[in-house]
């Protein structure tokens, strides 16, 4: 079989991270007469600056250049897809730690020394920093709501036995890549500039930047050959320190880097989402859901960057696994005087999973039953029980088998028996466990983002040069872009270098985001390299005297009939016969389209499934927890490359975990981030691994749609195991409570949180009484998660 | 007295003069040695891409080797010693050493971008000739973040790599001494000074303290693991630092049948054996204190001298009882610990004085002792509450109890009330109630964003529940306490 197609190569790049030797911005040498920008942030969370005195910066040792809105040659916007996001604020600042100024100087030191003497007056204006604040009020928002509705929810509901109605609030999570942001720009002839960018989107990175120079998009190049980790952090944000580099570098007409350190990076630039979930939800006896209403304000910051597609898709992964017949979705787009929430991993739809999960849970507890039956009983069937509230059909579910084959092998029904038995005679110490489902819809659902390029180039040594558009931050894409090449070719791997993502190369190209960063450049570079090989087919066809069909691509031989040759001789006879040897090659993924209008369609190609079975134990005495165990089997398709989809599974897990449990952000009363650092920023560490970890992808897996040697994408999905962890929390947490009466828990579920729930609990009357939303909020829920039967 | 600072740069001397003191190793790897291999993740010691080895003689003929965060260790600390990066492993020939091998056959690398100071970390082991089990390799890793792995195959890797330790022959060994020993001679002071600002590093306490009384404002330089953020987080100037790691009397640690004397220089690495050995609840909380890369470097005499109502290790001696020794150039004095924090980052350290030992008392065989850190994540996170409790029993009574907590006031504090409510009281649920309430009243927390005021009193009283539950007085108590806990439980 293939030596390439489903093979765990390693990381292209593995001897050089274990070495030292991968290149990353930073490392990069320096070029001649390099400046280095700082930036001047706002200390306010909302004011009107009245007056900004720079000139103890200009005149600071060191200093070059000091700009401010007024000095942006272009447009001083880096909206995405909306404006609303200045370079620098202008004459209001909507959060603390907006970009106010920026000074180039001959080090890094004296730049930020030389920041620390401006001199700003601002008059505050009201801010609003919290969530339900900005819920309250109807002006609050960065973009008009949204509603997605099917059936009659409503008279479902109040017609259902049974009705829950709740509220859980969901923190947000910082992104922490390793290497923080970062920009280097080198400017050149004729108004060119060439920015070497830790960006996720390069062709963005170009297009912005040359607004914000004022020169035609032909001007900007901009490279990227890694990132120290992405996870969605550098899909937008990354354009802050390129275009305030590539400003000064036009400026100063020397090349400018701009590296934000950890507690810049962490102030000035977005996050995920954070959101509130108000559900109301009637059902059975048996806990089959009849009707379900949901409110899901997504917590935007202070503008629209990708809030859009990220709240879409919140309302698009609600259903997660289930048929909800009536439903009624209804998101609203918060805007807060906070940093602009911004694309991580799973872009809103963690959140929507989140949503539907604990209800799930919650139904369970009411009927007490085991959660795991009633989801179950809720999985989508066959039609018509296969439709999402958006009108797409669920064709390729395979969540019932997957689930059945990972309770089987994590002995999940013994496990639940052991976990009663324990809690029977452990009073202090409990221990829970979940199995969460998950389907995660793949496409991005900004549809025109569906199409990729790339560029593949034959030397006559046969050796093969591949671009194209997508980014490599450590997901393994070259490599399995690189391994699709070589099996077109019938090559080995080491035969083609990836070489870095350039916009001069491929132009217009889409992030690398949504998952589908093997889908869409594997399926440009496989067109790409067929081209080529049609072309050298009939070369080795006149040669060998067969027809271009008959000529086999094979171990690095090209076969026909009884005659075969080295790649190599045959690109040399190519060359010889003056056939081209470099194609382009391109790819819109096909069947998807989405009416905004109607919000129904078919956005995604198709879905993947994976699970995660997480027991955990807790300290009913600090409401400290461990894991202790977690099984995860994960659907991958066929896999390209076992190895590296193992990697993306289990580190998407563990971020899902930490989001859900240490990390959470901190802003203190006057608006400010107080956890920007890992000191005060606790993302998973070693010790917090399960110390039984099993993980296994799917081998039935295979997608019935066309891509990528029926493969699927794997970025995304496996984050939203986590919230296998956190349920498996929250049922330990109910397991302190002999009645089994409702108990909120919200996320991040620290040790604080946890033992709060637990005193709740143990207080009895009111449940969640403390952590309720105030009546008559715009939502209108009721203040608590009791029954209202 | 010597300006310059020597040490080995992998296979290479260095001698560098004129340096800045407050530079650090890393910036010194990364733009004058053009090593960029070595990585700023954080600039505060909290997620090891920048993890370096420290090569030093260990005063037994051999060679002590200590990972080590780059980026807040700054230049002088690099005298005598060997510094090695990741660039240092690969062998004459460029392959890939045996931890960077595994690295690779694991798949343990993802962006890459953590990577070299895992390998660090693990060579670090490797060269120690170390093959820990699972929880020693993850402590060891414990100040090693990844955002992209899950941690999983590092695990795996490690275990490959050090499943065969090649330690580094006892040839190597001694050549290696020899070029350290010919850097330094264990007697010259050091005095550096570069951009403006001097660093000191006398020998001897005498100098030490001569120095302190000519020299006021010098600031005390320990381990540099809290220091070091000052000029890397908070930009502060440091004009003069008078450095306590090369004072021999400040470097020992003796054992009498009394008590353990901890010298105040003495690293946590470096004190662990001994101060685990005292009592079984001793280890499990050094072993949280900071990340391995912290306690090679931070001393226990800096985590009190910087005050902080945050620092692990003040519940634990105040429970204890230690004294400690404070030095000047007038002689010695003892403060028992209970005096020593006066207010919120004050002590009663004079001015030109110096901590200089820490004298611990030998837990009576009686003595019943629990030390508890409560954090959001379980490793390398600084204390919401730490509390150590200290109680001997006779009959069912408490005879003495002392407790002390960490992050419920602005030091850290004896919770005098609650022990007098417990002094003479029976060692049971009814008992301890009267203390627990004590806890409540003593105390007025802050808020921030490691723990509301309300939880961290509210831990801070289970904490003593949790400790009587670990420690009944007698199957009875254990019963009752058990059928007690249960009825407030199960609401």
């Amino acid at each position: 079989m293939s030596s390439n197609i489903g093979v765990s190569h390693p990381h292209d790049s593995a001897p050089l991270h274990a070495s030292g030797t991968a290149i990353y911005i930073d490392d990069m040498p320096e070029p001649r007469a390099l400046l280095h920008a700082y930036i001047g942030l706002s200390t306010e969370a909302h004011a009107r600056i009245v007056a900004r005195d720079l000139s103890a910066v200009r005149t600071a040792p060191g200093v070059v250049a000091v700009i401010a809105a007024e000095d942006v040659p272009g447009v001083n916007d880096i909206g995405p897809s909306l404006p609303g996001d200045p370079i620098f604020a202008d004459d209001v600042t909507e959060y603390h730690g907006q970009a106010l100024f920026a000074v180039a100087a001959t080090t890094r030191e004296a730049a930020r020394a030389a920041a620390a003497l401006a001199v700003i007056a601002y008059e505050p204006l009201p801010a609003i920093l919290t969530l339900d604040e900005a819920l309250a009020r109807e002006d609050a928002r960065v973009l008009p709501s949204r509603l997605i509705k099917r059936g009659e929810p409503e008279t479902a509901i109040a017609r259902a036995p049974h009705r829950l109605r709740g509220t859980l609030r969901i923190g947000g999570q910082d992104h922490f890549y390793l290497e923080g942001q970062i920009a280097v720009s080198q400017p050149g002839e004729q108004g060119d500039m060439l920015i070497f960018s830790s960006t996720q989107n390069p062709s963005e990175i170009q297009h912005l930047v040359a607004r914000a120079l004022a020169v035609p998009d032909h001007n900007v190049v901009c490279e990227t050959r890694r990132m120290g980790g992405g996870f969605g952090g550098k899909e937008s944000q990354a354009a802050i320190p390129a275009a305030i580099s590539a400003i000064l570098a036009a400026l100063t007409k020397r090349p400018v880097k701009l590296r934000l350190d950890r507690d810049d990076d962490m102030v000035l630039t977005g996050k995920r989402h954070p959101f509130r979930i108000d559900y109301d939800v009637g059902f059975d006896g048996s806990g089959r859901i009849e009707g379900i209403d949901f409110v899901l304000a997504g917590d935007c910051g202070f503008s629209p960057d990708l809030s859009g597609g990220i709240n879409d898709r919140a309302m698009m992964h609600v259903d997660n696994c289930y048929f909800l017949e009536n439903i009624s979705i209804l998101s609203h787009r918060c805007k807060t005087n906070t940093v602009s929430n911004t694309a991580f991993r799973g872009f809103g739809g963690p959140q929507g999973i989140m949503a539907i999960e604990y209800v799930m849970d919650e139904i369970a507890r009411h009927r007490r039953r085991d959660p795991l039956e009633i989801r179950r009983l809720n999985f989508y069937g066959d039609g018509p029980r296969n439709v999402t509230p958006y009108g797409m059909a669920v064709e390729d579910n395979v969540i019932g088998e997957l689930v059945e084959e990972l309770a089987r092998s994590a002995d999940y029904a013994e496990r639940l028996q052991e976990v009663a038995a324990f809690n029977e005679r452990s009073d202090w110490i409990k221990r829970g466990l979940a199995l969460v489902p998950v389907k995660f819809g793949i496409s991005f659902t900004a549809i025109h983002l569906n199409q990729a390029g790339a560029l593949v180039q034959l030397y006559t040594d046969g050796s093969v040069l591949l671009n194209h558009g997508g980014t490599e931050m450590g997901q393994g894409l070259f490599i399995k872009v690189a391994q699709v090449v070589a099996e077109e070719f019938g090559i080995p791997v080491e035969r083609v270098r990836v070489s870095a993502t350039n916009t001069s190369k491929v132009p217009n190209t889409s992030p690398t985001a949504a998952s589908a960063g093997t889908d869409l450049n594997a399926k440009a570079a496989q067109a790409a390299a067929h081209a080529i090989k049609q072309r050298l087919a009939h070369v080795a066809a006149g040669e060998f005297g067969v027809p271009p069909t008959a000529v086999i691509f094979a171990n690095g031989e090209v076969i026909g009939g009884r005659r075969r040759m080295r790649l190599a001789e045959l690109a040399k006879l190519a060359r010889m016969q003056r056939v081209s040897m470099s194609s382009t090659g391109f790819y819109a993924t096909p069947k998807i389209q989405f009416d905004p209008v109607s919000q129904t369609g078919r956005p995604f190609y198709y879905f993947a499934y994976g699970a995660a079975l997480a027991e955990v134990e807790v300290d009913g005495l600090t409401g400290e927890y461990r894991q202790r165990r977690v099984d995860i089997l994960h659907d991958c398709g066929k896999s390209l490359n076992p190895a590296i989809d193992l990697g993306q599974i289990e580190g998407g897990f563990v971020q899902g975990a930490g989001w859900l449990t240490t990390e959470e952000l901190w802003w203190d009363a006057s608006g400010q981030l107080r956890t920007h650092a890992p000191s005060t920023y606790k993302i998973p560490a070693i010790g917090d691994l399960p110390p039984i970890f099993n993980t296994r992808i799917y081998q039935s897996g295979r997608n019935r749609e066309n891509a990528i040697f029926r493969s699927k994408a794997v970025g995304e999905p496996p984050l939203n195991l986590g919230i296998a962890v956190f349920l498996a929390i929250k049922d330990a947490v109910m397991a302190f409570a002999a009645s089994r009466r409702p108990c909120s828990l919200d996320a991040p579920a620290t040790p604080e949180r946890v033992l709060m729930a637990i005193e709740r609990l143990r207080a009895g009357g009111a449940a969640s009484s403390d952590e309720v939303p105030v009546p008559g909020t715009a939502a209108g829920r009721p203040p608590d998660a009791e029954a209202a039967e | 007295m010597r300006a310059t600072i020597r040490f080995l740069l992998g296979a290479h001397a260095r001698e560098l003069p004129d340096v800045d003191p407050t530079r650090t190793v890393l910036q010194y790897l990364r733009e004058d040695e053009a090593l960029c291999g070595t990585k700023e993740g954080c600039a505060e010691g909290d997620c090891g891409a920048c993890t370096v080895t420290l090569a030093e003689r260990d005063g037994r003929g051999g060679i002590r080797y200590r990972a080590v965060n780059s980026c807040i260790m700054f230049m002088p600390a690099l005298d005598g010693r060997q510094l090695l990066a990741v660039e240092h492993l690969a062998d004459d020939c460029g392959g890939l050493h045996p931890v960077q091998q595994a690295m690779v056959d694991h798949h343990a690398s993802q962006c890459g971008f953590c990577t070299p100071g895992f390998v660090m970390s693990l060579a670090t082991l490797y060269m120690a000739g170390d093959n820990p089990g699972r929880d020693d390799t993850a402590d060891a890793l414990a100040g090693n973040l990844c955002r992209c792995t899950g941690y999983r195959p590092i695990l795996d890797a490690a275990r490959a790599a050090l499943a065969q330790p090649a330690r580094s022959g006892d040839e190597a060994t001694i050549s290696l001494r020899a070029r350290l020993d010919a850097l330094d001679t264990d007697s010259e002071t050091l005095a550096v000074e570069g951009a403006g600002r001097r660093y000191v590093a006398p020998r001897s306490l005498a100098e030490l303290t001569a120095i302190l009384t000519r020299e006021p404002s010098a600031l005390i330089l320990g381990g540099g693991t809290d220091i070091g953020l000052w000029v890397t987080k908070q930009h502060r100037d440091l004009p003069l630092t008078v450095a306590t790691e090369r004072v021999a009397e400040l470097r020992q640690v003796t054992d009498t049948d009394t008590h353990v004397t901890i010298g105040g220089a003495v690293t946590y690495a470096d004190a662990t054996a001994r101060l685990a050995a005292l009592h079984p609840a001793i280890g499990p909380l050094i072993r949280r204190i900071g990340s391995r890369q912290i306690r090679e470097r931070g001393t226990i005499g800096g985590n009190l001298a910087n005050a902080s109502p945050i620092g692990d290790m003040p519940p634990l001696l105040l429970a204890l009882d230690a004294v400690l020794i404070l030095a000047s150039a007038d002689g010695l004095r003892r403060v028992p610990v209970t005096e020593f924090f006066r207010s919120y980052r004050t002590t009663a350290l004079g001015p030109g004085e110096v901590l200089a030992a820490i004298e611990i008392p030998r837990p009576a065989a009686e003595l019943r002792l629990g030390v508890y850190k409560v954090s959001k994540r379980f490793d390398q996170d600084i204390s919401g509450v730490c509390a150590a409790f200290a109680v001997t029993l006779a009959e069912g009574r408490v005879q003495s109890a002392r407790i002390a907590f960490g992050g419920i006031a602005a030091t850290p504090a004896r919770a005098h009330a609650a022990e007098a409510a417990l002094n003479g009281a029976p060692w049971s649920a009814e008992g301890l109630r009267a203390a627990m309430d004590a806890i409540d009243d003593g105390f007025t927390p802050i808020s921030d964003m490691r723990a509301s005021a309300g939880y961290r009193k509210l831990v801070a009283r289970n904490l003593l529940l949790k400790f009587h539950l670990e420690n009944p007085a007698d199957l009875a108590d254990a019963i009752a306490l058990r059928l007690d806990l249960a009825e407030g439980m199960r609401a």
